[in-house]
């Protein structure tokens, strides 16, 4: 069913580099994991089993919790028709909804657009992290890329506050003119009077921000908390993104121990995320969708995984209904993709449809491109 | 001197290495466009800095334990580096042949890596290609060291047909299958490092490369159409006869040096902005037998590259901003406490060096502009710029007031402006500026405290002309 909830807020996180999704939701009761996972199958005892025939890698013990109270979706066998094997391109077709032909434009750009179409409000949406990744990319689309919320700011190095107020003035007046020197110089202005408008409002979120929580160190982390303090600040922010940096999920070679640890960043981290709206009392209107480009390879390489396709992605938060969605890939030899990959059977673009029509309440088929049939967890 | 040659040779100076001096550019007018582009073609053996001296100053650059000695060494190479297009090949190079340190996590391996693209930058494709395979930072980061004979690893041999050579397709054609991906894979499988020395108790040492014949697949292979028992010797000397491969280089220098072209995903859709010179690129490629400092002399003596039209129509790199900001002041010119803060803020403008976001490297052009990293380039060059007591600033203050007692404000900003570049504003941008250089009275420097007062409003010019879009541009 359609939200309610005024002001509904997207949170996207990017595990980029490729999580391998049979060691992240464990099918530990079929006997191909263990023939296909002979170098890095989770030890039974440690798998924490949500039924009886699929488990947590150990590591995401924290997010049990919500997987407990209902809130926890999981989507299994997630991807797209010939999933590309490479990173690039596949991130370009999660980010841009477009398989066949190269697109530029983000699907989160877009929704920014639908949200806010007169770019009223220059934080409508905003980037966690350095650059501008290309789900938020879109012509004449303002996105605020903060990569750390403490020392954000323009001119900071001019001390004197008078002197720093005319300057800004001056950088001001020099900017707003739309001269038509190009579209790339354009471009520029528009964003040097977004970034200045867009810093005054920032930096006052951490003063407005009150909370015990404490999260992991590391980029997650240090993102998910300027996250939780933009969105505490109510500045009318609505969709948030941020990614998992330097493609780590691209676990080739000693996967045993970086998986591990990866998925342990990003399930505390999301738990102190989650843990610390609650506690602000504004976790009512977020919800949280963590996905990767694709899966990985069933079968290890004896220290790693190569690249796959179908793989797994979560959504998180008080409105949604907790539980499996889609089907488990079958791991039968013959049902295996070229290469032994994991089928799809989840079209991404399914679970966007939800998250636009359901959550945002905009039209989703412009957005993704076409009629893709919702995923049920709102 | 006439301001074309001026223009022209700052243009090239900004291009084929990190600026200069406005004395630096003067002199280089006097010694001739040609002749000063031979120079920069023919660098010397020798490291073009006083290696002694920095490592005596910085005896930690000796020995990496940590990726931000070698982020800052590089810096101060970028800074002083007198055979600046040798330099500047080495980013160059990092930018496409793409290995991370966040993966590799060995400083002084991912270092060497970077002098490697020092040495073998202008020199020939081939060997480049051979260096690479053979390099340890790029065997780990896409895991050949994983590739065995009975297990193959496809990482490498994928990116470096995808990324590092070929690219995905040109002309509305794809340039190979995934077949040739699996051809090629096996072809390197063996190749790999030798056991690695413990951290423990010394810390760190480089990898080292070693072929393991025993895991090394000798079976048939068809790669690109050619059938035969194929190792990565003969991948790459098919690769490098490909006209994908001359396209691929030629398009990368002529993106890198002249223009902006779209990242090489798209390559196989989006035509060449100029398909002459392109052209002209791979000839050069084929006759000289991969050479690239062949096709650099094609490149920096064309019309293309001499063009008007190419001068300030690319968006600097976070490189190009801080290091041409740095030569600019004439700041970090010989060891001195405080480069550390420098050579972190390429990474801040989204220019991590030794740790590109993935292997694709990073995506130029507009792609370095947004809201968090326009703030930090505007803060990085408008400190510097506005900081009085550097002595490139100090030079040019010197220089405005060789104008004259109380220039006009249009006088003085179009001395700011010329000294700076030569670059110029929007009339818009000059007007707020000269509306503000007005407001404040006229421009004299007389005695002591008129001259204190012009070096201030100097200072402060220069500081919003660092924040300007046009600056952004280089």
């Amino acid at each position: 069913m359609v939200s309610t909830v005024k002001d509904p807020v997207l949170a996207v996180m990017s595990l980029s580099g490729g999580n391998d999704g049979l060691n992240t939701i464990i099918p530990y009761n079929n006997p191909h994991y263990r023939d296909y996972r002979q170098s890095l199958g989770i030890p039974e005892d440690q798998i924490i089993p949500i039924t009886d025939q699929l488990g947590f890698h150990p590591a995401l013990a924290p997010l049990k919790k919500y997987w407990d109270e209902g809130h926890l979706a999981i989507i299994q066998g997630i991807g797209y028709p010939n999933g590309s094997l490479s990173h690039f391109r596949s991130m370009d077709i999660w980010a841009t909804c477009e398989p066949d032909e190269l697109g530029l434009t983000g699907w989160l750009g877009s929704v920014i657009q639908d949200v806010d179409p007169n770019g009223e409000n220059v934080l409508t949406g905003v980037n966690f992290g350095r650059g501008l990744p290309r789900s938020l990319a879109k012509e004449g689309v303002a996105v605020a890329s903060v990569g750390d919320l403490g020392s954000y700011g323009l001119l900071t190095e001019i001390g004197a506050e008078a002197q720093r107020t005319e300057a800004l003035d001056l950088f001001g007046r020099m900017y707003s003119p739309a001269i038509g020197q190009g579209a790339v110089d354009d471009y520029i202005r528009r964003t040097g009077i977004e970034a200045l408008k867009g810093a005054d409002i920032l930096t006052t979120a951490p003063g407005m921000y009150k909370s015990e929580v404490e999260y992991a160190s590391g980029a997650i982390g240090g993102y998910l908390r300027d996250m939780a303090q933009v969105h505490n600040a109510e500045f009318g922010t609505r969709v948030l993104f941020t990614t998992a940096p330097y493609n780590i999920f691209d676990t080739h070679a000693n996967q045993a121990v970086g998986h591990a640890n990866l998925l342990q960043d990003v399930a505390v981290n999301v738990d102190s995320f989650m843990t610390d709206i609650r506690q602000l009392g504004k976790s009512d209107n977020v919800t949280l969708f963590f996905y990767s480009e694709f899966g990985r390879r069933a079968m290890d390489n004896g220290s790693g995984t190569d690249h796959g396709t179908g793989g797994v992605a979560f959504v998180l938060g008080d409105h949604v209904k907790g539980g499996l969605y889609g089907e488990y890939p079958s791991l039968e030899p013959n049902k295996l993709e070229d290469g032994g990959n994991l089928q799809h059977n989840v079209d991404f673009r399914s679970v966007y449809t939800t998250l636009l029509d359901q959550w945002m309440g905009l039209d989703a088929k412009a957005i993704v491109g076409g009629n893709f049939e919702p995923v049920p967890f709102l | 001197m006439p301001d074309q040659e001026i223009a022209l040779m700052a243009h090239l100076l900004r291009r084929a290495g990190y600026g200069a001096s406005r004395d630096e550019i003067e002199a280089r007018v006097a010694q001739g466009y040609d002749s000063v582009v031979k120079e920069l073609l023919n660098p010397g053996d020798d490291p073009g800095i006083e290696e002694d001296l920095m490592y005596r100053a910085y005896p930690s650059y000796f020995d990496k334990a940590a990726i931000e000695t070698g982020q800052t060494e590089w810096v101060y190479r970028m800074i002083n580096n007198k055979y600046q297009l040798k330099e500047k090949m080495s980013l160059f190079w990092h930018t496409i042949l793409c290995a991370g340190d966040n993966k590799v996590d060995n400083a002084r391996t991912t270092a060497i890596q970077i002098d490697k693209f020092r040495d073998y930058g202008m020199g020939n494709f081939k060997e480049m290609l051979m260096m690479l395979s053979t390099d340890p930072a790029m065997l780990y980061y896409l895991d050949n060291i994983e590739s065995h004979k009975t297990a193959v690893n496809e990482n490498y041999g994928r990116e470096l047909l995808e990324l590092f050579s070929i690219g995905v397709g040109m002309d509305n054609e794809f340039n190979y299958t995934e077949d040739d991906v699996k051809a090629c894979a096996r072809a390197f499988t063996g190749w790999n490092l030798a056991p690695t020395i413990p951290v423990f108790p010394y810390g760190r040492t480089p990898f080292e490369f070693r072929f393991d014949p025993a895991d090394h697949d000798y079976g048939e292979k068809t790669f690109l159409g050619e059938t035969g028992n194929w190792d990565g010797g003969d991948i790459v000397n098919i690769i490098c006869k490909q006209p994908a491969t001359a396209r691929f280089v030629a398009r990368k220098l002529y993106d890198f040096f002249v223009a902006d072209e779209p990242p090489v995903p798209s390559w196989r859709l989006s035509e060449p902005r100029d398909m002459a010179a392109i052209k002209a690129l791979e000839k050069a490629y084929f006759d000289s037998g991969y050479e690239i400092t062949a096709m650099l002399t094609v490149l920096f003596n064309s019309n293309f590259f001499k063009d008007e039209a190419v001068r300030f129509a690319k968006v600097k790199s976070p490189a190009d901003v801080v290091i041409g900001t740095m030569r600019m002041v004439g700041d970090h010119l010989e060891p001195k406490p405080g480069l550390f803060f420098v050579a972190m803020e390429p990474k801040y403008m989204g220019l991590d060096l030794m740790n590109p976001p993935t292997v694709e490297g990073w995506h130029m052009g507009r792609e370095w502009i947004n809201s968090g990293s326009l703030i930090d380039r505007i803060n990085f060059a408008s400190s510097m710029l506005g900081n009085t007591e550097l002595p490139g600033v100090r030079s040019i203050i010197d220089r405005l007031m060789a104008l004259g007692d109380a220039p006009s404000s249009e006088q003085f900003l179009n001395g700011c402006l010329d000294l700076l570049g030569p670059m110029d504003l929007a009339q818009e941008t000059r007007s707020q500026l000269t509306d503000h250089l007005d407001a404040g009275g006229a421009l004299k420097h007389g005695n002591e405290s008129e001259q204190s007062e012009f070096s201030r409003r100097a200072g402060e010019t220069l500081q919003m002309i660092a924040t300007t879009s046009e600056f952004q541009f280089g």
